[in-house]
């Protein structure tokens, strides 16, 4: 009885100590990650990535998708910051786990991967498309591509893809170029253009399709071409991102190791760029990269340092924010010259780029427009594969006072001259009126 | 004037009568007060209604920060995100009034709450009005019409409906002011005092910071001098009477931030300077004529109307042009419904949408003034026996009144002094012709006696003997103006003529006593109905609803607990939409920011919400989402048969909203021009946003969804809403409060959860064609 309570206080304990150790606003690299898999083979066939993760400071905590224990959270609080789903055959997760909780994981801020391969079940992709992302509908169905295969021994189906249409970002893909094509084997997806939550990371060659290998094209296929996506990102709302890719192989390490050589080209490259691409693109999803944070928003009257509750118009005012981007280990200043801010009532009456002073510190002064009512001052920060910067906040601004106006103004002076020699000459005239 | 013999006990009559007089001045004022506390016996001291939550909140506001500040005031928690200028766009009369008030009591370390002191303001002024009808009324008929106009007036209906306690309203004070206006007025017209002038202009810019019914009294005033000048009675007095007012009055005015430059810049004060002119003329004319022969006056007429014709023609010209210039012809909205009915149905529905912005009804007259109406003529007769300036000036003012209630069922307030007047002459004039036939019949046969009687009637009705001799003086007025003896003359022969007078006025005995006997009974009818109407009609706060039913009385206390919900379950910076009505309540009691209040200074603003709560739920998103509206409220009153909730209103957002917004139009809610929310109503009324939140969930409550005040099932009873989600509401479902929930985190794909098959092609078209909804 005693010691089972000292075991529950233990395990509180420890509870505790890696709730502190948490993602938080401070430090939101990801630290403990769950990763469940559909057997313990890929623990040691996907080890490389994993080691890379491990290397870079990750908790990993391997877990079968149909172990009955599993749990993402225990007394409301999640006890991992990231998931990473390696189990593309996974019809139902073991434990409390299943869509809608990892979908609500996602919405509370926290990160995810997901790799599908062929055949992937209809849990993986409701996921996929409830983050924006449709698969391929024929669960047969693989990219075929047959001008930018990656030329192998087995010359076969051409579903080994080497593809090299990155997206053009240094945030998300880090800033070495990467040189070799990346080798994709698995099923495409499509996103909705509208959908702005979505980046295509990699995208198959204009030449490409989906469709089942092993059976003759009897309709044209649905996917085709450069809409095909092979690896997608999404950043939520909540920067909570996600990355989805239609490939578990591409991150396994017989694929890190293998060397490439695309289709209809002689270069042959020692190493395909999957392992930088996939530890590039995983840094992004972890936060280790891209996450910004606006602090110290600041404003005040030229001339004074305390921030007034209201301002008048035709004021005169300085604003400022400091804003960072996090490194992975801390926060440096962000270096950008286009943040701009608005000084917003139903449309932005002033728009300013801030300028900066390289360490962090956005500024600019701007005199208030001649209109007095409840004003915001809006950073709208959204830029590719940074985490979107949304800064409100409000101001009203007063009309005149009833004693700031101009006491004489010139253009009346005939009046107080009228008024003037009238009230002198009442009085004689009165006297002389009434003698 | 009384017989040489008897000095003795007239002047202790005259004593007594005074004494009297103020005795029962002062019980009438104690009435006056005492009728207006219904509603805080049956209910609780408590502010009523709409407006009178603003104004009890900028008293606040003023007893915290002071004058200045108040004047100042921006506030920035009302019609976000323009905010409103209230101090330059309030009348600061009540709140001034109800500050210092506070402030002297505070003082005096009465420490009584401002809210208290607000309640209790209107009580307060009722009973100055009823005196300042004594006076008005004993200036125009005497002191027995002043007493009985006072009398009346103290429980007339219509003026208690605005001015029981908690009623903190405007018109409490304003109908005070306007009576003392015209009281100062008739007193300076009496007197020829530039003393009562001065103050008469005082009174008027009490009444100007009061009320924008002072335009009222700046429109009825000329008419009354051009009146008086036209039937030949110019005097001097008039003069004085009327040019300080207009000098003092205006410059006074123009000192109001809400009035301004519109003193001297709108048509409504136009009247006011064109018979500053006349009367300038006319007093030039009089001049001259006293001072050249009448053949040199001939010539000189002559010469100046040819030459005066021409300076007024071009005059009028520019005036004429400049009005036309602007598209108003210069007048505000309000003002125009005035003069054309029909003017504001027409073209603005925020005035028309206003239910004390309709013409009244019949009943309503007999509801708000009651016997008054069948009195009101007798006054005015009695007023032409003999027509004096003053009692001309009471008939102008019945008579306009009468005009402009007919109108708006809320200037019934302005008719209601005015009838209580004409009534009170009335009634004091029957009376006094009744009384006296009875003295005269008891007593007629001794001739002593009879003198007697002459004299008492006459200081019965002191100020009657004044009035005859302002009659006679009026009768001979161009010979005996400037000597004084002579008037003195006249007023000693007045005793002699109404001797004459009485003896032709006599009537049978039985006759009188019956007749009087009636009239007892007709005013006990009216004060039964004055109490009734106190105490049952008009004490109910609105805020606070009770019904009686076989199982004892309810109470409906949902809009406070709404409010205070509001302000203890969101932060201090949401913004809360809803209708306008409920604006100033949400500020003062929640105070939480809102879109629209009851001040309707911008009907687009008021139009944008109209049209929220018109569209569907995502067209009513984006709109609210851009002006950063956390909460929507509706009040709702299917659940226990409240029948002024918004969807009883709702017509009248869609015409406003329609009005700014053409895509929404009334057509589209109407089946057949009828509005129903059955299962015929239209598609856009069922899909419409206040539709759904009203309704939202209303099936559960007895499971048919039948709405109490429209008797009739719902049309669409199991929806969900997709961009709101009810937080609250309240116990009888009378208020509920809707948040505007946040944009999906993330963004769905488009493939159909059930669909696992789908036919290639048709899924290939949709990508394209179909954009997806970002929020569902």
């Amino acid at each position: 009885m005693f010691g089972k309570l000292l075991t529950t206080l233990l395990i509180s304990f420890h509870l505790f100590a890696i709730l502190c150790a948490s993602f938080s606003e401070e430090n939101p690299t990801d630290r403990r990650v769950l990763v469940l898999l559909d057997d313990f083979a890929i623990k040691s066939s996907h080890s490389l990535f994993f080691n890379s993760l491990e290397t870079r400071g990750f908790d990993l905590d391997f877990k079968l998708a149909d172990d009955p224990k599993l749990a993402l959270q225990r007394y409301g609080k999640y006890m991992y910051d990231a998931v990473i789903l390696f189990s593309p055959t996974i019809d139902r997760f073991g434990g409390s786990i299943d869509a809608a909780s990892l979908l609500e994981f996602v919405d509370s801020g926290h990160d995810l991967i997901l790799a599908a391969d062929a055949s992937a079940s209809e849990l993986i992709r409701e996921i996929a498309v409830e983050c924006g992302v449709d698969f391929d509908e024929d669960p047969a169905a693989l990219v075929i591509d047959h001008t930018s295969y990656a030329v192998s021994e087995t010359e076969g189906d051409h579903t080994l893809i080497a593809s090299d249409d990155f997206i053009q970002s240094e945030v998300i893909l880090g800033s070495t170029k990467i040189e070799a094509p990346v080798l994709f084997k698995g099923i495409g997806h499509s996103i909705n253009p509208a959908n702005n939550l979505v980046l295509k990371v990699l995208s198959a060659s204009p030449a490409a399709y989906s469709a089942n290998p092993k059976s003759k094209l009897s309709t044209p296929p649905t996917l085709i071409g450069s809409a095909i996506s092979l690896v997608s990102i999404v950043q939520a709302r909540n920067n909570a991102r996600i990355l989805i890719s239609g490939s578990l192989s591409m991150f396994s390490n017989r694929f890190f190791r293998s060397g490439v050589q695309k289709a209809g080209t002689t270069t042959k490259h020692e190493k395909c760029g999957n392992e930088q691409f996939l530890t590039e693109l995983s840094k992004w999803v972890f936060h280790e990269r891209g996450h910004l944070k606006a602090v110290n928003v600041k404003h005040h009257k030229v001339g004074e340092k305390d921030e007034p509750s209201m301002y008048r118009i035709k004021d005169d005012l300085d604003y400022s924010v400091e804003v960072y981007e996090w490194s992975g280990t801390s926060w440096e200043p962000y270096l950008a010259d286009d943040l701009q801010v608005q000084f917003y009532m139903m449309s932005p009456y002033v728009l300013k780029t801030l300028s900066t002073d390289q360490k962090g510190l956005y500024y600019t002064s701007f005199k208030v427009p001649d209109v007095y009512g409840v004003f915001q001052f809006k950073v709208e920060y959204q830029r590719l594969g940074y985490t979107s910067l949304s800064l409100s906040k409000q101001i009203p601004v007063r009309p005149f006072r009833h004693n700031e106006y101009e006491r004489f103004i010139p253009a009346a002076y005939p009046y107080y001259g009228a008024s003037f020699s009238m009230v002198q000459f009442v009085v004689p005239f009165s006297k002389a009126f009434f003698s | 004037m009384a017989p040489p013999e008897t000095p003795q006990p007239t002047t202790l009559r005259h004593a007594f009568g005074n004494v009297l007089s103020v005795f029962v001045l002062l019980l009438i004022g104690v009435f006056a007060f005492s009728i207006r506390l219904f509603s805080v016996i049956k209910y609780e001291s408590v502010i009523h209604e709409f407006d009178p939550y603003f104004n009890y909140r900028v008293t606040q506001y003023l007893t915290k920060s002071g004058v200045y500040d108040f004047w100042n005031w921006f506030d920035d928690r009302t019609w976000y995100p323009l905010g409103r200028v209230i101090g330059g766009t309030v009348y600061p009369g009540l709140t001034l009034t109800a500050g210092t008030l506070w402030r002297i009591l505070n003082s005096l370390n009465i420490p009584l709450s401002v809210e208290t002191v607000c309640v209790f303001t209107a009580p307060i002024f009722s009973a100055f009005a009823s005196w300042a009808t004594y006076l008005l009324t004993k200036e125009v008929k005497g002191a027995g019409a002043g007493l009985t106009a006072a009398a009346l007036l103290a429980m007339v209906p219509s003026y208690i409906s605005r001015s029981v306690a908690g009623s903190y309203d405007n018109e409490a004070v304003a109908i005070f002011a306007l009576i003392l206006t015209f009281y100062l007025y008739i007193k300076t017209l009496n007197t020829g005092s530039l003393f009562y002038a001065t103050l008469n202009a005082m009174a008027y810019f009490y009444m100007v910071c009061s009320w924008g019914g002072y335009t009222f009294i700046i429109n009825l005033i000329p008419m009354h001098v051009l009146l008086c000048i036209v039937t030949g009675r110019y005097s001097p007095r008039l003069y004085i009477a009327y040019a300080p007012l207009v000098v003092l009055g205006t410059l006074l005015a123009a000192l109001v931030p809400v009035v301004g430059f519109n003193a001297v810049m709108t048509s409504e004060h136009f009247a006011s300077f064109l018979v500053f002119i006349i009367i300038h003329v006319v007093a030039l004319v009089y001049y001259i004529k006293g001072i050249l022969t009448p053949q040199m006056f001939k010539v000189a007429v002559t010469l100046v109307v040819s030459v005066g014709l021409i300076v007024c023609g071009a005059v009028l010209a520019v005036l004429i042009a400049l009005v036309a210039s602007s598209p108003t012809k210069g007048w505000s909205g309000r003002s125009l419904s005035l003069l054309d009915p029909t003017y504001a149905s027409k073209y603005i529905p925020i005035i028309a949408s206003v239910s004390e912005h309709q013409p009244p009804t019949w009943p309503s007259y007999f509801m708000d003034i009651n016997v008054l109406a069948f009195l009101v003529p007798a006054g005015i007769i009695a007023c032409f026996l003999p027509l004096s300036d003053a009692s001309s000036f009471a008939v102008l003012y019945i008579v306009t009144s009468v005009y402009f209630s007919g109108v708006m069922v809320r200037l019934m307030l302005v008719l209601a002094p005015a009838a209580c007047i004409m009534s009170g002459i009335a009634l004091s004039e029957a009376f006094d012709v009744f009384t006296r036939s009875i003295k005269f019949q008891l007593l007629g046969s001794t001739e002593n006696l009879q003198v007697n009687n002459a004299g008492e009637s006459t200081n019965v009705a002191q100020n009657d003997v004044v009035k005859t001799e302002k009659n006679e003086d009026s009768q001979k007025e161009r010979s005996s103006r400037k000597s004084k003896k002579k008037e003195k003359e006249s007023t000693e022969r007045v005793p002699l003529v109404s001797r004459i007078e009485q003896k032709l006025l006599v009537l049978p005995l039985e006759t009188s006593l019956i007749a009087v006997f009636l009239l007892v009974l007709l005013g006990a009818f009216y004060v039964v109905h004055c109490v009734w109407a106190a105490a049952e009609a008009y004490s109910a706060p609105s805020i606070v609803l009770t019904s009686r039913s076989h199982d004892g009385l309810h109470v409906f206390d949902d809009f406070r607990e709404a409010y205070s919900w509001l302000s203890h379950n969101t932060e201090v910076d949401d913004k809360v939409a809803s209708w306008w009505d409920y604006g100033y309540q949400t500020t003062a009691m929640a105070n939480r920011t809102v879109i629209v209040d009851n001040n309707t200074w911008n009907n687009t603003h008021i139009a944008t919400v109209g049209t929220a709560m018109s569209s569907p739920e995502k067209a009513a998103w984006d709109i609210f989402n851009s002006l950063d509206v956390k909460y929507v409220l509706v009040v709702f009153g299917g659940l226990v048969g409240y029948p002024s909730d918004d969807i009883n209103k709702f017509l009248w957002m869609v015409r406003i909203g329609g009005g700014v917004f053409p895509h929404i139009k009334e057509p589209d809610y109407l089946r057949d021009g009828q509005y129903r929310i059955d299962s015929q109503a239209t598609p856009t009324m069922l899909n419409c946003l206040m539709y759904k939140l009203s309704y939202y969930r209303f099936v559960e409550t007895d499971g048919k969804g039948f709405d109490r005040v429209r008797h009739t099932e719902i049309g669409k009873k199991y929806f969900k809403l997709t961009h709101f989600e009810e937080v609250f509401t309240t116990h009888h479902w009378m208020v509920r409060i809707y948040k505007l929930k946040s944009p999906r985190n993330r963004i769905r794909g488009k493939t159909k959860k059930s669909k696992s098959k789908a036919s290639s092609t048709t899924s290939s078209k949709r990508s394209g064609t179909r954009k997806k909804n970002p929020w569902h």
